[in-house]
């Protein structure tokens, strides 16, 4: 659906980060910071050290409302396999819209409100390059009785990092008493907002739902502390795959099932045995038997990366494809996820990867590659 | 004063005697960012002009390093291999790429000078 002919989006922060130095590129239709003037390194260093501020506005954030949340969740449930029923109020959850055949149309955050006069309503955040066909989906999947509702008037920032808490908490006092995967309204400096203690880099932190028209004012208030830096896409995503995060379009895509991307976790125990989700029976049947094919952590030997497309060969064989790769500044080297046959996915199992024509021993290893340090429920 | 030439690829070539210094400038490294790894060829091979000589990757990409001049290849920057942030530190100094043997000295003719190339480079900014 990207025309390159289309001007590029621009999200509200767009001037502040043209003013703050930042290269801007094309992604998923905006046009978004890939980094500012110190550089994909010590923006990545920088947030697993103290606290990294992103501009994530490009993303979707949509409500759903219905007439209660047991009506609201029993019509999401039919789209995606996590247990949305039982979330309690301010509980946010990781889950996947799913074709019939249980790939992955997009994976998404969905929370129910603190607020218990919000009951029936859910808010969701999916990817930037999915949200046409997202919602295009949900609206045609969904009861009348349920409606989306775009909140595309909403920005959405990230500060990630281990000064993350300590930072929030004299601007918004709510968040600081959020739990992992916690949410709240609350009030940043006199800003109404939404605040959800998540993220995508590994680190505990927050992703911070606001006005368009009042996220330059948040932006720069948390930009004025010492320990925050901006943090653009290119050190976004060598924390996520440090995390063993999963990028939509990249890792995970609609031939992708959630159990041979090995989120199965993301699949309550309720759901598993009850399935009556999109692609149920292929789900179970993996989770009963294993998938044919699993992502796993790949860990090149020497210096050289391995990136998206290269081939994965054992005995001469073209066995899977990297689906991400790279250079992990914190990891200390190169560093890829991909797909393997479900007999090659053991720790240690070494294959080859063909960077430029040439193999490249590396070893199937653990993701996470280094350990999230997520903030504890409390 | 030893003479520099650039590519219209970002490669520069520095004379000295008979042997050129190529590397790339410090145009290409900042718009490469944080350099992670490089690949250089083996002493004796050798290069073609246009053709790859050696791989640079950034955290975010590969980028191919083409010969800005044919030659024998008589020495590799080995120091890269383990501080290849260097290339950003001092692309034309200590971050050179490899040494060659001119095999066709004419080939210089078709680069550009110091200043040709800063006038290039705001043809493209």
């Amino acid at each position: 659906m990207t025309d390159q002919t289309v001007p590029s989006l621009r999200t509200a922060l767009h001037d502040a980060h043209v003013a703050l130095g930042a290269r801007m590129v094309p992604f998923a239709g905006y046009d978004m910071p890939v980094q500012y003037p110190d550089g994909i390194l010590a923006e990545h260093n920088w947030t697993r050290t103290h606290a990294g501020l992103f501009d994530v506005s490009h993303m979707g954030q949509a409500l759903l409302i219905g007439a209660s949340h047991a009506a609201v969740a029993a019509a999401l449930e039919t789209l995606i396999p996590a247990d949305i029923l039982n979330l309690k109020l301010g509980q946010q959850r990781y889950s996947q819209l799913l074709t019939d055949e249980g790939g992955i149309i997009d994976d998404l955050m969905v929370t129910r409100p603190l607020d218990p006069g919000l009951d029936g309503t859910l808010f969701l955040v999916v990817n930037a390059a999915r949200k046409q066909v997202d919602y295009a989906h949900l609206r045609a999947r969904l009861p009348a009785t349920v409606r989306l509702v775009p909140k595309d008037e909403l920005a959405l920032i990230a500060l990630q990092g281990p000064d993350a808490a300590a930072v929030l908490a004299p601007h918004a006092p709510e968040a600081g008493e959020l739990g992992f995967m916690g949410a709240t309204s609350a009030t940043l400096d006199g800003v109404p907002c939404h605040i959800s203690r998540s993220g995508y880099t590994g680190e505990d932190g927050f992703e911070i739902s606001v006005a368009s028209t009042a996220v330059e004012k948040v932006w720069s208030h948390l930009l004025s502390d010492s320990r925050v830096k901006p943090i653009g896409l290119g050190a976004r995503d060598s924390l996520r795959l440090e995390a063993g995060l999963c990028l939509y379009g990249h890792d995970i895509d609609t031939t992708t099932s959630p159990i041979e991307a090995r989120l199965a976790w993301s699949i309550q125990k309720r759901r598993r045995q009850e399935g009556s989700f999109p692609g149920a029976a292929r789900i179970q049947r993996e989770l009963a038997e294993g998938a044919a094919r699993v992502r796993v952590g790949l860990k090149p030997e020497g210096r050289a990366p391995a990136r998206e497309g290269a081939e994965i060969v054992h005995d001469g064989a073209v066995v899977g494809i990297v689906t991400s790769g790279g250079f992990g500044p914190s990891f200390g080297g190169p560093l890829a996820m991909g797909y393997v046959p479900a007999a090659l996915a053991e720790v240690g199992t070494v294959v080859q990867l063909m960077v430029r024509g040439k193999p490249l021993p590396a070893t199937i290893c653990h993701v996470p590659f280094v350990a999230p340090r997520y903030a504890r429920n409390s | 004063m030893s003479e520099i030439r650039y590519s219209k690829d970002h490669e520069y070539v520095r004379i000295e005697g008979d042997i050129a210094v190529i590397g790339i400038s410090h145009y290409a490294q900042e718009q490469l960012g944080d350099v992670v790894f490089v690949e250089l060829p083996g002493v004796g091979d050798t290069v073609a002009q246009g053709k790859e000589a050696a791989v640079v990757e950034s955290v975010k990409a590969a980028s191919e390093v083409f010969a800005p001049v044919s030659g024998e290849v008589v020495e590799v920057n080995g120091a890269l291999e383990g501080t290849p942030a260097t290339v950003n530190e001092d692309a034309e100094g200590a971050g050179w790429f490899l040494k060659v043997r001119l095999t066709n000295p004419a080939e210089l003719d078709g680069l550009m000078s110091a200043a040709a190339y800063e006038d290039f480079l705001k043809t493209i900014s």
